[in-house]
């Protein structure tokens, strides 16, 4: 099969910080400073963070799509992702390297781009087609398919102002869907609707890829969804690729390469710790065993130092090693004199589910000025007890894992 | 996936499309913006249907704004004695004010078209220009609508007015307001990426723009020493030929006219090198 995208040493640069003044007359003044020999306003700015001005997106991505690849882009919040996707779809240009197509290209970076709220389903759906690329006659040939596939029949010649969001995004979708490009880009769109719907644009895309023989590549976050559609993955990380191949090896990657540094107990000097207007975090601890166990109580204690008094709070954040939001819990607000003080958090047995974690803290200052936030203060391990298994090892599937109360009578 | 430098180096030629960091600044691709021909028609629609939506008098908007500036001009000119070549105060200033409307209107609605249309900008490719392009089209919709006004009008004083043969350039007038309409949006539009006060600049630059083009009164009127100065305005002479042809009374050249021409061909050149300039990374900046 032929290579029907070719993606080579692309790199993708942003300057932060100040681009110019954003008004005329200061950059004529900061050109009249040139003139004169001075140094402008503008660059004593920058020079201040000389290094930290700019940041590299994406750095020398280089990959080929053969003709009807499905291919998975996973990554993190950041690692390049969308950069990619806006490349590939002209959004923006490359800073360097080369891209080359062959076929139409469609992107999808969300649905409804372009409606208009005060124009009716029917001209939205023309409207909207215009803008992802099709030409009239191949909206009108489709007309009846997209009006069937979003269940708006009826609210067809209503404005889509009128529309609930749902049957907003349904109708959104349905255009999209029907787009018929050589080469597709899509962005998590598919986690839109409600779960049938989600479901029917699932089977859509699949049919898309797998039927109609189209080369599709597909960015999401949701490692079922990649795996139901790709054949192929490509992981990007801090703008780089570190993991190219079989969808199931990259998403295996992509979940286990972020294992944790588990880091039960930490502790600071006042020179490194984490700070905020007087208040200093100077250890955190977990104070269970060497291995947590799912029903243990886990315990977790934080030394605090304030050089002032000071109404106070910490907020407390949980996530898992996928960088699931489990919790968020508060220390009691307190008027604290100046010392060292302990703040113990308790998460009950039975709760987490197994696997790894990481804990979040914020300062929080009268109730509800936060004034620092510290990251990854500890990281630790929830395993299952051995004999607690009944027929299935390993991690069960959910977010948590709480004891539910169940039983079984007969009547 | 896979490997570079495999099987398909004699397919290098076939493609499509390329993307590269920088491009041409004088590239115009024709073909790509008659692909989303429908779009334009699309977008003309939209803006001209979805204007007088939900409003009470709808379409009659369009009829409404310059019969009554119209109005408080002839009321005005009345009372301080403006004089009009001549004509009937009613043709002069409605002829005036459709004509700078075109041109006001195409100008201030392109000059927003990359910080008004962000959204979708940052989210879907299509040739950046279907959007000015659609403005400069609706517009003459509205300007052709305004057209039809006069003619109850020419109709009612048909005694004073002479239209004549200069009627054949009538394209050429709407052609060079385009031009230079759209020519300026795109300039401004590109600028206001960086310089966001630019928009405030073109709101009144267009208030002013008026009194230095012949709209309320006639080029007849301004002393000889200074026309020269006033024909600098590539607008005045362009205004003065659409009366001219209309009505039968004006001041203007065939130099001042050819002016005009070259001059609109020049801002228009700008305004598309300046936009295919800012057009491919905007997204990074706005």
């Amino acid at each position: 099969m032929s290579i029907v995208v070719r993606v080579e040493n692309v790199s993708k640069i942003y300057k932060l910080g100040l681009i110019g003044s954003n008004t005329l007359a200061g950059d004529l003044a900061d050109a009249f400073a040139r003139i004169r020999g001075k140094e402008s306003q503008e660059k004593k700015l920058n020079a201040e963070n000389e290094d930290g001005s700019i940041h590299v997106a994406l750095q020398d991505v280089t990959f080929d799509v053969k003709e009807g690849e499905v291919l998975g882009i996973i990554g993190k919040n950041g690692a390049g992702k969308s950069t990619l996707l806006k490349i590939l779809s002209s959004i923006t240009s490359p800073t360097t390297g080369t891209i080359k197509m062959k076929g139409r290209v469609a992107s999808l970076l969300e649905v409804g781009t372009g409606f208009h709220p005060e124009l009716s389903g029917r001209e939205n759906i023309f409207l909207n087609g215009a803008i992802l690329g099709m030409l009239r006659s191949e909206v009108t040939s489709k007309f009846d398919e997209i009006v069937d596939f979003s269940g708006v029949a009826k609210f067809i010649d209503t404005p889509v102002k009128r529309y609930s969001s749902g049957m907003y995004v349904r109708l959104a979708f349905a255009v999209a869907a029907h787009l018929e490009p050589e080469i597709l880009i899509v962005d998590e769109v598919l986690s839109v609707g409600d779960a049938d719907f989600q479901k029917k644009s699932i089977g859509k895309m699949k049919d898309v890829a797998a039927n109609q023989g189209r080369t599709v590549l597909f960015v999401s976050h949701t490692i079922k969804a990649l795996q139901a559609l790709c054949q192929n993955g490509l992981m990007l990380q801090n703008g780089k690729i570190v993991k190219t191949g079989p969808i199931k090896e990259v998403t295996d990657f992509y979940l286990g390469g972020s294992d944790l540094n588990y880091s039960l107990s930490n502790e600071w000097t006042r020179e490194n710790a984490h700070f905020a207007e007087g208040v200093y975090l100077l250890a955190a601890k977990i104070k269970n065993e060497e291995v947590i166990y799912r029903s243990d109580r886990i315990s977790l204690s934080f030394k605090m130092l304030f050089e002032t008094k000071k109404k106070f709070h910490l907020s407390f954040h949980l996530f898992n090693k996928n960088e699931d939001y489990i919790f968020n819990c508060m220390s009691e607000i307190m008027d604290f004199e100046a010392g060292e003080y302990l703040i113990n958090f308790e998460i009950p047995g039975g709760l987490l589910n197994e696997g790894g974690y990481v804990v979040h803290l914020n300062f929080v200052e009268n109730g509800s000025t936060l004034t620092l936030n510290a990251f990854n203060i500890l990281a630790f391990e929830v395993k299952a007890i051995a004999t607690e298994g009944i027929s299935w090892y390993g991690q069960w599937p959910g977010i948590v894992r709480p004891e539910i109360f169940t039983e079984s009578i007969k009547i | 996936m896979g490997n570079l430098n495999t099987e398909v180096a004699d397919n290098e030629n076939k493609w499509t499309k390329v993307i590269e960091p920088t491009e041409s600044l004088f590239r115009f691709n024709f073909r790509e913006l008659w692909h989303y021909r429908d779009l334009i028609v699309l977008f003309v629609n939209r803006d001209f249907v979805a204007a007088y939506k939900q409003t009470i008098l709808g379409f009659l908007w369009h009829f409404i704004q310059p019969l009554f500036t119209t109005a408080v001009f002839v009321l005005v000119g009345y009372f301080a004695k403006i004089p009009t070549d001549g004509l009937p105060r009613t043709l002069f200033y409605l002829t005036g004010i459709i004509i700078w409307n075109y041109f006001a209107s195409c100008l201030t609605k392109t000059s927003n078209t990359f910080v008004g249309n962000a959204a979708i900008f940052g989210k879907v490719y299509f040739p950046r220009l279907a959007v000015p392009i659609s403005v400069i089209i609706s517009n003459l919709m509205s300007f052709i609508i305004q057209f039809l006004v006069l003619i109850p009008f020419m109709i009612w004083y048909r005694t004073d007015v002479h239209p004549n043969i200069y009627l054949l350039c009538l394209p050429v007038i709407i052609l060079v307001i385009a031009m230079m309409g759209l020519g300026f949006g795109l300039i401004v539009s590109s600028l206001t990426i960086k310089y966001r006060d630019l928009v405030y600049f073109v709101a009144f630059g267009v208030q002013l723009g008026m009194y230095v083009t012949p709209v309320i009164y006639p080029m007849s009127l301004v002393p000889a020493k200074f026309r020269y100065i006033m024909s600098f305005n590539p607008i005045s002479p362009v205004m003065e030929v659409f009366r001219f042809s209309l009505l039968g009374r004006g001041t203007f050249s065939e130099y001042t006219l050819a002016y005009s021409v070259i001059f609109s061909i020049v801002v228009l050149l700008i305004g598309i090198l300046l936009f295919n300039k800012v057009e491919r990374n905007f997204m990074d900046t706005v």
